[in-house]
């Protein structure tokens, strides 16, 4: 999927294409020719334009740089290179390393309380103002209509002032979810490509962080958010329960009900797969990615063969020991 | 010169009492040295094992050249010790803190976190016309990679290319994935050359190739 398109869209945000040392971003120390200005702030500003340009296409920056007196030559511009480069490599580094996986169930919960709380505010200030105007909405988006308003008496302005709290606060949960989007690939490359960073962010707080997800069996993972069925079950009252919360995944909500208990072993498999090399490895492993939709195909193409269990072909050559029985 | 095939600062010396591929620097990830120069071992680096396996790679030491894939380091600091400017893109951040310290004692060795799929976040940073552009990327579509970055290539320069099958169908048979991959690199590249380097590295198929 990587492969797809990463192209035009990938930084058309950034400038139109000035060398490193050209055009330092707006939040770094100005003008870099100051005489005045110590090394290491230069740096700071050289390293910052390592890391936030971009340009179309390269050029000779060497001589780009010697020309416009950035360096006096093309030694010194290297020197110069190595130490921006060497001080963006190193703060990129210790910045994406440190969105660890305390913080993403941080926000995964935030996000979580924001929403739940967001509902039921939302719910009583429309409760209340439909008692006080007409045409009221429901829910968070009638609290939104109801925010806009113009208040004209002091028991008005209580029931916008609420609505406004609840606006604000589902405001606050976008944020928190647009935060997990950010942070969930560097905490968890693998099992975000896989999950999404919202489900990614929902398994590791479960499992109480990215360490104790990836030493978790697969079987656990499958029911984790299901331990309510899960205690049910092993008190003899229920049948075992197929799946938790990964049931929110498109590869097994989107698998007829008859397959969703292979479907949802397959991808708890593959999810410990990921968990363990983002806790252990910490690379992207375009393999199990591979593997996963291969398998998932293979249980997905049962629905074509017909209604029969057991269609499964034997033919996938690789499914990690995700058996079927 | 004994080797016609090796670029200069890259030799055969008896390390350890074997006859083996050795640069001169500082040591990366314990490789064994004797008198200064660093064992090269292919089996660890794709490069050099299409070094070992004698494919014309055009380098002669002292060219600049764009690295894509530098994970720990191991490939490129070699690459530093015999070429000129050498830049080294890697992507996740946990082997770019090795490469820092791989590239710390090596002054024209510049490592960038960025995402060899998108020049576009470095090609304010990489210099054009680089001599060669060495690739060993572990992503689908490593072809594609490798055309996007056409850009930074000088006329006359040279890709080395390390294909790896299972990165790109683990079910399809190597030899169609590698036609596949050259295939797309004939959008922008003439093929020079091609061996597999299954003696030192299982279903990877190395490249050499030149701009159109």
């Amino acid at each position: 999927m990587s492969d797809t398109d990463a192209g035009p869209d990938a930084s058309a945000a950034s400038d139109g294409g000035g060398g490193w040392f050209e055009a330092p971003p707006a939040d770094a120390t100005g003008d870099i020719d100051s005489e005045t200005e110590s090394d290491d702030a230069a740096t700071a500003a050289a390293a910052a334009g390592v890391r936030g340009g971009s340009a179309a296409a390269p050029a000779d920056w060497p001589a780009r740089a010697v020309e416009s007196g950035f360096a006096d030559d093309a030694d010194e511009y290297y020197d110069r290179l190595k130490a921006a480069t060497t001080r963006a490599t190193r703060e990129a580094v210790r910045e994406r390393e440190r969105a660890d996986d305390a913080q993403l169930i941080h926000a995964v919960r935030a996000m979580d309380d924001a929403e739940r709380v967001a509902n039921e505010l939302a719910e009583r200030a429309v409760e209340w103002a439909g008692s006080l105007f007409d045409d009221v909405g429901s829910g968070v988006d009638g609290a939104r209509e109801i925010a806009a308003r113009e208040p004209e008496n002091g028991v008005e302005r209580r029931a916008v002032s609420l609505a406004q709290r609840a606006a604000e606060l589902d405001d606050e949960r976008a944020e928190l979810a647009e935060t997990i989007g950010r942070i969930a690939p560097a905490v968890a490359p693998n099992l975000t490509e896989m999950a999404g960073p919202e489900l990614a962010a929902r398994l590791i707080a479960l499992a109480g962080g990215l360490e104790s997800l990836a030493k978790k069996p697969s079987g656990t993972v499958q029911v984790l958010g299901a331990e309510d069925a899960l205690f049910a079950h092993l008190s003899g009252r229920a049948p075992s329960p197929k799946h938790g919360i990964i049931y929110t995944h498109e590869f097994v909500r989107g698998t007829r009900p008859a397959d969703r208990g292979s479907a949802a072993r397959a991808l708890a498999g593959k999810l410990t797969l990921a968990a363990r090399a983002d806790h252990y490895a910490g690379e992207r492993r375009a393999q199990l990615h591979d593997d996963l939709r291969e398998r998932m195909a293979t249980i997905r193409a049962r629905a074509d063969d017909g209604p029969s269990e057991g269609g499964d072909s034997g033919g996938a050559a690789s499914d990690g020991g995700v058996d079927d029985e | 010169m004994s080797d016609p095939a090796l670029p200069d600062g890259v030799e055969r010396r008896e390390v350890n009492g074997e006859e083996r591929l050795a640069t001169r620097g500082e040591p990366v990830y314990g490789e064994p040295t004797a008198d200064g120069w660093r064992a090269w071992d292919p089996e660890r680096s794709k490069l050099g094992g299409m070094l070992e396996l004698g494919l014309e790679t055009g380098l002669t030491g002292g060219e600049t050249v764009l690295y894509l894939g530098a994970a720990s380091g191991t490939t490129v600091s070699h690459v530093a010790d015999f070429a000129g400017p050498t830049y080294a893109v890697e992507f996740a951040p946990r082997p770019a803190r090795d490469l820092l310290d791989a590239a710390e004692p090596r002054d024209r060795l510049f490592p960038l976190l960025k995402d060899a799929r998108k020049p576009d976040t470095y090609a304010h940073v990489v210099e054009a016309d680089v001599d060669a552009v060495v690739q060993d990327v572990a992503t689908r579509g490593q072809a594609d990679v490798a055309v996007r970055n056409a850009e930074f290539l000088t006329e006359d320069g040279r890709l080395l290319l390390a294909i790896k099958a299972r990165s790109e169908d683990v079910t399809a048979a190597p030899e169609a994935v590698f036609e596949g991959a050259l295939d797309r690199l004939r959008d922008a590249y003439e093929i020079l050359e091609t061996r597999r380097l299954d003696r030192f590295h299982e279903d990877h198929l190395g490249v050499v190739a030149t701009p159109k």
